[in-house]
């Protein structure tokens, strides 16, 4: 509506205006962009500053290129199946078979992308590691020498914490896209007879796709890039992309191999952005 | 209403209670009963102490606070403002190269943040821009990585801006500066300050390029809790937690109030 406004809106006077973008651009292009270049070079050079191609072949068929690549994919599309499921379920009964206290619960949920990713993993410590609540509980209930439950050191530990973290990512949109439901058409459904399982799948999942979608990309996205529960967690056996940068760069300051792997990491990311920002502008998010 | 049975409703909300118990409300309860758990043998902890407070903020923690609060305003300030500049010069570009110029401006929020600290470790190593091991190079990296969030609320915020108060105060032959002084910023205002208080939040909870660039003498709260937990400490851990859990709500609440009271809400 605004924008129709603006169209047919006499243009403010825009001639000497262009050149204002010149500043921040410089400070992004400075502080941003060249070190992204500069990565891509180091990806050439080995750390005395010799070209050394070869070794991108090298770290590019390493087995921990792999693993680390195989289980960074392998999270991600779990954990964004997850968050998917668990959010469609959570929001399906907030807008639809509300509560007393549903639109404070939403809000709480809401309030889960400002706080640090770590806090969950450093929760599931307590709850789920071997001297955890649940484990110590199974053991003095059953009178167990060891503790039965190990997921949460194992790559399923990463998947349960990240759709904890990600999950409010789908939530957010999907309460906005069900919100413009028609009531009266559900309404007018369950009065003729339908059952709330076809009214869901023939009204409300149509209505909801674009925001799964697009919810959905962000994911894919903000779980490829995720750091912070991988190293909390710190299982021998899960190694993601940005874990093994870290591990390269800081632990054996290996920084072609960084650079390598970081080039590689950071195309998959740009590539998943594209996606969203497809899915978002195509689908009207 | 989907449900119309009393039965089905209640198997619903036993579904979500559960759901939200396990996922949500049951990590937030346990790291609140950790910091301040005693002793801890069996299922629940043996007493109740503050004890895990007092050492960590006799401990690194005040340093820790202090560095956080400092990094996530200094950068949130520079995201601000550097967002909102971008997000106001870009309505003076042509259609094509806004929207070009929009995507780059985002990219920053698409690049996982440990090769955000790697890049500016590989391009501020060496002189003249020698930046490695200084306080300013863990800012840089905060507001790289908020500047995204920054522009996109600010921008978000001036699509929704109605034009007709900037248009009037122009034909009533407000100059550009004044009509942006006193016209379109204190319209947006609160999409500023909500914009602020979301990269402050982001920047208090930042490790991954944080861990790849913070000199020894400014250890931000993501990195001392980390270290506390890689020593076993996770008590203490769970503490410090809980303070930077503590600081970031009572920020953004404190934040919510101040655009209420200023917008009148």
């Amino acid at each position: 509506m605004s924008e129709a406004v603006a169209l047919h809106a006499p243009a403010i006077r825009r001639d000497p205006g262009k050149f204002w973008i010149v500043p921040p651009a410089a400070l992004l292009v400075l502080l941003f962009f060249y070190p992204l270049a500069l990565i891509a070079r180091q990806a050439f050079l080995d750390d005395s500053g010799v070209a050394n191609a070869a070794e991108i072949f090298r770290v590019l068929h390493s087995r921990f290129f792999l693993n680390a690549l195989i289980n960074t994919v392998t999270i991600s599309v779990a954990a964004t199946a997850g968050c998917l499921i668990v959010g469609l379920v959570l929001a399906l009964i907030l807008a639809f078979v509300p509560f007393p206290g549903s639109s404070f619960i939403a809000r709480l949920i809401d309030t889960f992308i400002a706080l640090p990713t770590f806090l969950v993993t450093l929760a599931f410590t307590f709850l789920y590691g071997s001297a955890g609540m649940l484990n110590t509980g199974l053991m003095e209930a059953f009178s167990l020498p060891l503790p039965p439950v190990d997921f949460l050191y194992s790559t399923w530990g990463v998947v349960l914490a990240e759709v904890t973290v990600y999950t409010p990512f789908i939530l957010r949109p999907l309460l906005a896209a069900f919100s413009l439901v028609d009531r009266g058409q559900i309404e007018a459904a369950s009065v003729l007879g339908a059952r709330p399982f076809r009214i869901v799948r023939q009204v409300i999942l149509p209505a909801a796709i674009p925001a799964l979608i697009a919810g959905g990309s962000l994911c894919l996205l903000l779980t490829v890039n995720e750091f912070g529960i991988v190293l909390f967690i710190g299982a021998k056996g899960v190694i993601t992309l940005p874990l093994l940068i870290y591990g390269k760069a800081i632990q054996e300051s290996a920084y072609q191999v960084a650079c390598i792997i970081a080039v590689v990491n950071i195309a998959l990311s740009l590539g998943l952005f594209g996606l969203y920002r497809f899915a978002a502008g195509r689908l009207g998010v | 209403m989907l449900v119309w049975s009393r039965p089905g409703r209640i198997v619903l909300w036993v579904l979500f209670a559960l759901i939200f118990g396990v996922l949500f409300l049951a990590p937030l309860a346990v790291i609140l009963l950790s910091s301040l758990a005693d002793q801890w043998n069996g299922v629940l902890p043996n007493g109740l102490t503050t004890e895990h407070y007092t050492d960590v903020i006799r401990g690194a923690a005040w340093n820790s606070v202090k560095a956080s609060l400092i990094t996530g305003f200094l950068a949130s300030a520079l995201a601000l403002v550097s967002g909102t500049w971008a997000a106001l010069s870009l309505r003076l570009q042509g259609h094509a190269l806004k929207r070009l110029l929009g995507l780059l401006f985002f990219i920053p929020s698409a690049v996982p943040s440990v090769s955000v600290g790697l890049g500016l470790l590989v391009a501020f190593s060496h002189p003249p821009l020698l930046l490695n091991g200084t306080i300013a190079i863990v800012m840089i990296a905060h507001f790289v990585l908020i500047s995204a969030f920054t522009f996109g609320n600010v921008s978000a915020g001036l699509a929704r801006l109605s034009p007709d108060f900037e248009q009037v105060a122009s034909s009533l032959g407000a100059r550009p500066a004044y009509r942006l002084w006193h016209v379109t910023l204190p319209l947006l205002a609160p999409y500023l300050v909500a914009a602020f208080g979301l990269s402050f939040a982001l920047s208090m909870g930042e490790l991954g390029a944080t861990v790849m660039v913070y000199p020894p003498g400014w250890v931000t709260l993501p990195v001392s809790i980390f270290s506390l937990t890689d020593r076993g400490d996770i008590f203490a851990g769970a503490a410090l937690t809980m303070i930077l859990v503590a600081a970031t709500l009572v920020l953004l609440l404190g934040l919510e109030r101040i655009t209420k009271r200023a917008t009148g809400a």
